[in-house]
């Protein structure tokens, strides 16, 4: 393969989108190409900052109270049409269907069983006087605990500067795998965030069990899961400030 | 199916792609509230389909009727027109400059500004635009994005490289100080 004919297919070779046949042949050329390599770099940089920079915009409070309110039930099908601005042909007569529309537009907790693991895993490491594993307020001494323990390298940042003291971390075991458990303090309330590799991107999503408050959200190649007895504006807070890039320098 | 079937149905499979859904709109409206407007008609007009929903990718399904709606939208509300794009539609088949091969261009830098990578992507032209939210934001697969944005697999493959490559080049033209 040569360069004019590889230089249509680094697109679909950087999306993982080629045959396994015509992957062999772009990487074979790859390799012996500085050229073609460069554009596989600078397309993965691309790539990269577009899914760091570029705004995941969750669906917002608003949004799910319009629908819990506007989406048609059986009851209240005509009022919606009257309320709901309609752009577009309008509801096709005779839509009826019954939706169990305060439970439909609760925000959607996931897996059930996963939330009960991380409220467990949560619980488990205040009662079993074994929070750290590593105990350390320096993230540059956390984050290299890992190496070695897991297989990836979990992002590690002090948030004292927020009001959110990192207190060390932990091996802990979610969803049939060893993740890496990091922990912050507010004030005399631990927060356990857990976080291992995942793909995709999604907002937020707040929940509670058993009392306790959790969040969980996919960014930057992450899975993520918040958990602690602070109140929940707290550690929305919290998770503000986690996803905020930390500032250059 | 019982109305409440479906209505358990309907809510499996939607209620968990509302995130994408609003992605989707926000991305090619640029605005908070007619996102929600277009979103809003997209659940609605998904319902009035459901019973021909037949698919088991709920996601791309979904998310084809909300840039459906998003393009009904756009023809009733003109003001949001190609205006919005800051960068021109390129005519088929004309080249577009490729900084790509030149690794010490300055785009390459300009990929840690947020703001202009914000400002790059929300400039292209919306067909370029969808393709780039649904690959990079929603990690679709070039089938899903040819089901949500009916057209072949191939022209998927073709539309993402040249949004990239507009990308590239709006990134290199876009200057630091710009708003």
């Amino acid at each position: 393969m040569d360069c004019a004919q590889a230089k249509p297919l680094l697109d679909a070779y950087c999306d993982g989108e080629l045959s396994a046949g015509e992957a062999a042949g772009v990487e074979q050329h790859v390799r012996a190409c500085a050229k073609c390599r460069a554009r596989v770099e600078a397309q993965r940089a691309l790539s990269s900052a577009v899914r760091r920079h570029a705004t995941y915009h969750g669906a917002p409070d608003t949004l799910r109270a319009r629908l819990r309110r506007e989406l048609p039930t059986e009851t209240t099908l005509a009022g919606a049409r009257r309320s709901w601005r309609q752009i577009g042909a309008g509801l096709a007569a005779g839509v009826v269907a019954t939706l169990a529309a305060q439970v439909l537009w609760m925000r959607h907790a996931g897996d059930g069983a996963l939330t009960a693991e991380i409220v467990a895993d949560h619980v488990r490491s205040l009662q079993a006087n074994h929070l750290a594993d590593v105990a350390s307020t320096d993230q540059h001494t956390v984050k290299p605990w890992f190496a070695g323990k897991l297989d990836y390298s979990p992002p590690v940042r002090d948030l004292r500067s927020e009001g959110f003291p990192l207190e060390g971390g932990r091996l802990d075991h979610v969803d049939g795998r060893d993740v890496a458990a990091l922990i912050y303090r507010r004030h005399q309330h631990v927060i356990n965030v857990f976080v291992w590799p995942d793909t995709g991107a999604s907002a937020p999503a707040a929940l509670s069990r058993d009392g306790y408050n959790l969040l969980h959200w996919t960014q930057d190649g992450m899975h993520w899961w918040a958990v602690s007895e602070l109140n929940a504006a707290e550690l929305q807070e919290f998770v503000h400030a986690l996803r905020t890039p930390a500032p250059a320098g | 199916m019982s109305d409440s079937t479906k209505a358990r149905r309907f809510e499996q499979i939607t209620a968990p792609h509302l995130d994408a859904a609003y992605n989707l709109a926000r991305w090619l409206t640029r605005d908070p509230h007619d996102a929600q407007d277009v979103v809003q008609e997209a659940y609605l007009r998904a319902l009035r389909y459901f019973d021909s929903f037949r698919g088991d990718n709920g996601k791309s399904w979904l998310l084809s009727i909300v840039r459906n709606t998003f393009y009904t939208w756009l023809e009733q509300n003109p003001r949001h027109d190609a205006a919005d794009n800051h960068i021109p539609l390129p005519a088929e088949g004309v080249e577009i400059a490729d900084p790509a091969g030149e690794p010490a261009e300055t785009w390459l830098a300009r990929l840690e500004d947020q703001r202009l990578v914000r400002a790059a992507l929300e400039g292209l032209p919306s067909e370029f635009r969808e393709v780039l939210v649904l690959r990079e934001l929603e990690d679709l697969s070039y089938k899903e994005i040819a089901a949500v944005t009916d057209i072949p697999i191939g022209t998927v493959m073709s539309r993402l490289s040249r949004a990239r490559r507009l990308l590239r080049a709006e990134l290199e033209k876009l200057d630091g100080g710009r708003h």
